[in-house]
């Protein structure tokens, strides 16, 4: 079968990547991370103390996640503020970091992350994913590790690596199916979810390719904290 | 330069290294656990932070805004997540219980001395001189990870501030700076200073810079 993508890229190929930590000045840590036209941008406060004091655990952190969409991210303005979507990212990307974030380091305490996506063009929660593991980060919080994600999806019965939304509505064939993965940098799932059908052979094919693209982004993250003093200079 | 360390970064393998703070043993390896700058001394591993909020230490001296009054004490907010509290017995002289807001008021900026930390919080001391109330001055907030270069090696640079603004400074560890001088301008000028220090913090040989850059705004 002759199949090109959308935008010509090939199967396992992501768009441009790019990374920055300290775009925010006021927060304690602070990154930007965009896959071509999504870009989204996140901020980190604390730890810090819990309020209101009925939501303190004493046995552990707490991680509190917030992902929001902007009104003009996309072609049609959204409604701004929290929606069913937004509410349902924000749970999903919390419990994709919180196996790396050492909660048990700051008992009782609270760090806020704020992910605001300011272009959207598909595959926006795994930005969002990814600049908060950087500005957690460059937030100098303990963390066993970072984590890198990446949606990879079915076009009809193609696997594509970093779906743009062109590609997320594709209508031929099966249609199309959607599938983010958040990983560590040694490869073991934090993350994952399904939009769509997939045969388990071929999930595990999703797998691999995902490692292959996460490896890819770790670089990168890795990357733009270990130049960020440079920058700046 | 020394190289900057990110979290889950494997430092050294081997069973002669030993993992000292913002590091962990995992395994044979000694893994980084936070972003910061390598520091090995005689195996020892250590990440010296960047950034983040100020963490406490026993005997720091810090500055904090008076939050609320009790009983027996005040609580002091010194930008930790803990609770900073000094308690009536750890002021300098007898204090009527129904007098606590004429020591310090809620609002009022005191300097305090760390006396111990545990679960509950922050135990804090105006016992010793020169802790106490601030009465005059401008306070300044900077990243408490900054204040190291603000003093400087054994506080020469903080020092030199002192004499090129003729004003006297105080550097709470947890990145509050009280500056008191003569008049306003001069406190403005040693802010001025302060801010060019935080804002050049990785430049090597920053005290030659910062007597250049003295040098430049007196013409």
């Amino acid at each position: 079968m002759t199949f090109k993508r959308p935008d010509g890229r090939k199967n396992d190929e992501m768009r441009e990547i790019k990374a920055k930590v300290g775009v925010i000045k006021n927060a304690d840590g602070s990154a930007m991370f965009s896959f071509g036209d999504t870009v989204a941008i996140a901020a980190v406060y604390g730890p810090k103390k819990m309020h209101p004091q009925h939501l303190v655990n004493l046995e552990k952190g707490t991680l509190r996640y917030n992902y929001n969409m902007l009104s003009f991210s996309v072609s049609e303005r959204i409604r701004p503020g929290p929606s069913r979507r937004s509410q349902e990212i924000s749970k999903i990307s919390q419990w994709a970091l919180e196996p790396v974030v050492m909660v048990d380091k700051f008992q009782g305490e609270v760090i806020d992350v704020h992910v605001n996506i300011i272009q959207a063009n598909a595959s926006t929660r795994c930005a969002g994913i990814n600049a908060a593991a950087l500005a957690l980060a460059h937030a100098g919080v303990p963390m066993k590790d970072i984590v890198s994600s990446v949606s990879i999806g079915k076009l009809d019965k193609q696997l594509v690596v970093d779906l743009s939304k062109a590609e997320e509505d594709w209508e031929e064939g099966e249609g199309a199916t959607d599938i983010p993965i958040t990983m560590t940098s040694d490869g073991k799932i934090t993350h994952m979810q399904l939009d769509g059908q997939i045969k388990g052979k071929q999930l595990k094919e999703t797998i691999k390719m995902a490692r292959k693209a996460c490896k890819e982004i770790y670089e990168i993250q890795k990357k733009a904290l270990k130049n960020s003093l440079e920058e700046e200079k | 330069m020394r190289k900057i360390t990110i979290p889950g970064e494997v430092l050294a393998s081997g069973e002669d290294y030993l993992p000292g703070d913002g590091t962990e043993k995992r395994g044979n390896d000694i893994v980084a656990v936070r972003y910061g700058l390598l520091e090995e001394t005689n195996k020892l591993f250590k990440v010296i932070p960047l950034s983040g909020v100020y963490s406490p230490r026993r005997g720091n001296v810090v500055i904090g805004k008076v939050e609320n009054i009790t009983f027996n004490g005040w609580v002091l907010d010194i930008g930790t997540p803990q609770t900073a509290f000094i308690p009536i017995s750890e002021t300098p002289r007898y204090v009527d219980k129904n007098g606590l807001d004429e020591v310090l008021d809620i609002g009022d900026m005191a300097i305090a001395k760390i006396m111990d930390i545990s679960k509950r919080g922050i135990d804090l001391t105006i016992k010793i001189r020169g802790l106490g109330r601030i009465d005059a001055g401008i306070i300044m907030r900077v990243n408490s990870n900054k204040v190291p270069r603000v003093i400087g090696k054994e506080g020469s640079m903080i020092s030199m501030i002192k004499d090129e603004t003729k004003c006297d400074i105080t550097v709470g560890q947890n990145g509050f700076i009280w500056i008191q001088g003569d008049n306003v301008e001069d406190e403005l000028f040693a802010k001025k200073a302060i801010m060019f220090i935080v804002e050049n913090s990785f430049v090597e040989g920053l005290t030659e810079e910062v007597k250049k850059w003295f040098d430049g705004e007196k013409k």
